[in-house]
């Protein structure tokens, strides 16, 4: 199931290089619950990293604030070297940053194509158009439900649509929040096949998974959250070698 | 019997869309920001008594009526941006108080800047009534039908085939996943507020030949509007004027049947009656929401 890349040894070349996304002892709380206590994290341009970590451990909090629709309290987020720790949400998609939430929310009672159409709300309809045309050859499926409602789409459809209509904004830096959430092992393993595939085309990806397996064996570089902290980190095979790793996450 | 129910129909049907398109003020700002807006009336109150006065100054009536919806839009505008935006930390429950203290200022304003008096303005093309069936048609009530069903175009065509109005749609279902298409949630509430009061705005002109303007006339009119609103089911626009058309034609049986006295009272029974018993309007659509 799992199959590796070679990617790692491309990501050790590129160390010199800025990264895409820098996240520096990065804070936000809920209220007066501190979601996150100091994450810090690097993402280099074509690389695939992951972020694991258990429920409740600040994944999505993380992702939220990368994606301006959740406060910082500290810290700072560089995006290709510029720092974005105060931009909007919209200035940020724009940029090319732009998240597959966690539980997909589709917009159920809007057909497949308007889904897809939103995810463009920040392109011309140029590119609109275009990102159609590439959704639907790159998800056939889709194509064949464009029409349908979202929200009577199988879970993983559901899924394909989600990641479908972040792609419509053209992204730079794909994030992708627990991708494996609610969907049975054969679309998990679907699911993570379609993200490795958009890698090797070059996407830069960043996902946070609490399925640590599946995550960290594909991924160039992992990380590990815990308690809203960054704590451990290294290429994603070796993190799978780990005794912390595989004690907390993989159960052995 | 029949000439006499049909006097009733149509006099229902006429404030019925009245109803309607206020309501269908609170269904659109309700769907942008969960607040429900009880300045609604004082949009209404404002198209009708700033046609009056921009008429009194010499404006031909069309400028004059233009130029109150645009004002109206434009109080809309400011309500948005310094009540609701500034207080985005107050909960829905706070932002509905500061629409309520809104409303109040706008009628005191609106006493010192006009005046306290009911003003007629005159209906779009005469008052000489339509005979159908022994019963008498005022050719305002066509004229507010004509409106009712060319907003309702306007606005269907609007949410199905602008972006706009698809990401007020995408933004009314989930506000966090519109936000993570790029989409920016307060430039849509400003533009409910904006476009709810045009439709209050519009509402008040249509109906002052009718029932005459004035500065608190807003106060009852918001109200009705609300009830279509809640009637139709609470951020449903096509609810909202259906809701429009139940709550009028009921006062207007009531009214004629029972005795006008009753009249106000069917709205708020109305009202009553369906958050008791149907809280998704009658209209209800099972709430479609996925965490």
């Amino acid at each position: 199931m799992v199959i590796g890349h070679g990617s790692v040894d491309m990501s050790t070349q590129r160390h010199a290089t800025t990264p895409m996304l820098e996240v520096i002892d990065l804070q936000s709380r809920h209220g007066r619950i501190q979601a996150l206590k100091g994450a810090s994290l690097a993402v280099r341009a074509g690389q695939l990293v992951a972020l694991v970590g258990a429920n409740g451990a600040g994944k999505t909090t993380l992702m939220r604030a990368l994606s301006g629709v959740q406060p910082v309290h500290g810290g700072q987020i560089l995006f290709e070297g510029r720092d974005i720790t105060r931009a909007t949400a919209g200035a940020r998609v724009r940029a090319g940053i732009v998240q597959v939430p966690e539980g997909r929310r589709v917009f159920g009672p809007m057909s497949v194509e308007d889904n897809l159409r939103l995810g463009a709300f920040t392109r011309s309809r140029r590119e609109e158009e275009e990102g159609l045309e590439r959704a639907y050859a790159l998800f056939p499926r889709l194509k064949d439900r464009r029409r349908q409602l979202a929200g009577t789409l199988s879970g993983g459809e559901q899924q394909m649509l989600a990641i479908a209509r972040a792609l419509m904004a053209r992204p730079r830096l794909l994030l992708l929040d627990e991708p494996s959430m609610g969907l049975s092992p054969l679309l998990v393993d679907q699911t993570f096949e379609t993200i490795q595939r958009l890698a090797k085309d070059g996407m830069t990806i960043f996902l946070v998974e609490q399925n640590a397996f599946v995550a960290l064996s594909i991924a160039d570089h992992g990380y590990v959250l815990e308690g809203g902290r960054t704590v451990l980190d290294g290429p994603g095979r070796a993190l799978l070698e780990d005794d912390r790793v595989k004690e907390a996450y993989l159960g052995v | 019997m029949l000439s006499e129910f049909l006097q009733f129909l149509f006099s229902g049907l006429t404030v019925g869309a009245i109803y309607g398109l206020i309501g269908l003020g609170f269904a659109v700002i309700y769907n942008a920001s969960h607040v429900i807006n009880f300045a609604q009336g004082e949009f209404v109150m404002i198209g009708g008594m700033a046609t009056v006065f921009l008429m009194a100054a010499g404006l031909p009536m069309p400028l004059a009526v233009v130029l109150a919806i645009a004002g109206a839009a434009l109080v809309g505008w400011l309500l948005a941006r310094i009540g609701i935006e500034t207080a985005r930390g107050a909960g829905v429950v706070g932002l509905i108080i500061i629409t309520i203290g809104a409303s109040i200022l706008l009628r005191g304003l609106a006493q010192v800047v006009w005046d306290r008096n009911f003003h007629p303005l005159p209906p779009i093309s005469g008052d000489a009534p339509i005979h159908v069936f022994g019963a008498t048609l005022l050719p305002q009530s066509l004229w507010i039908g004509a409106a009712l069903i060319a907003i309702m175009a306007a606005l269907r065509f609007f949410f199905d085939h602008t972006r706009t109005g698809k990401a007020m749609q995408a933004a009314a279902i989930d506000p966090l996943a519109a936000q993570l298409m790029g989409i920016d949630i307060r430039r849509l509430v400003r533009l409910s507020f904006v476009l709810s009061a045009a439709l209050g705005a519009l509402a008040g002109v249509l109906v002052a030949p009718i029932t005459m303007t004035y500065a608190n006339v807003g106060v009852m009119l918001g109200l009705k509007g609300f009830a279509a609103a809640i009637v139709g089911g609470l951020g449903n626009p096509l609810g909202a004027i259906a809701g429009g058309l139940v709550v009028g034609i009921a006062e207007a049986m009531t009214a004629g049947y029972l005795s006008s006295a009753w009249k106000d009272v069917v709205a708020f029974v109305i009202i009553l009656f369906v958050l008791l018993f149907l809280p998704n309007g009658l209209f209800g659509r099972a709430e479609v929401h996925r965490a």
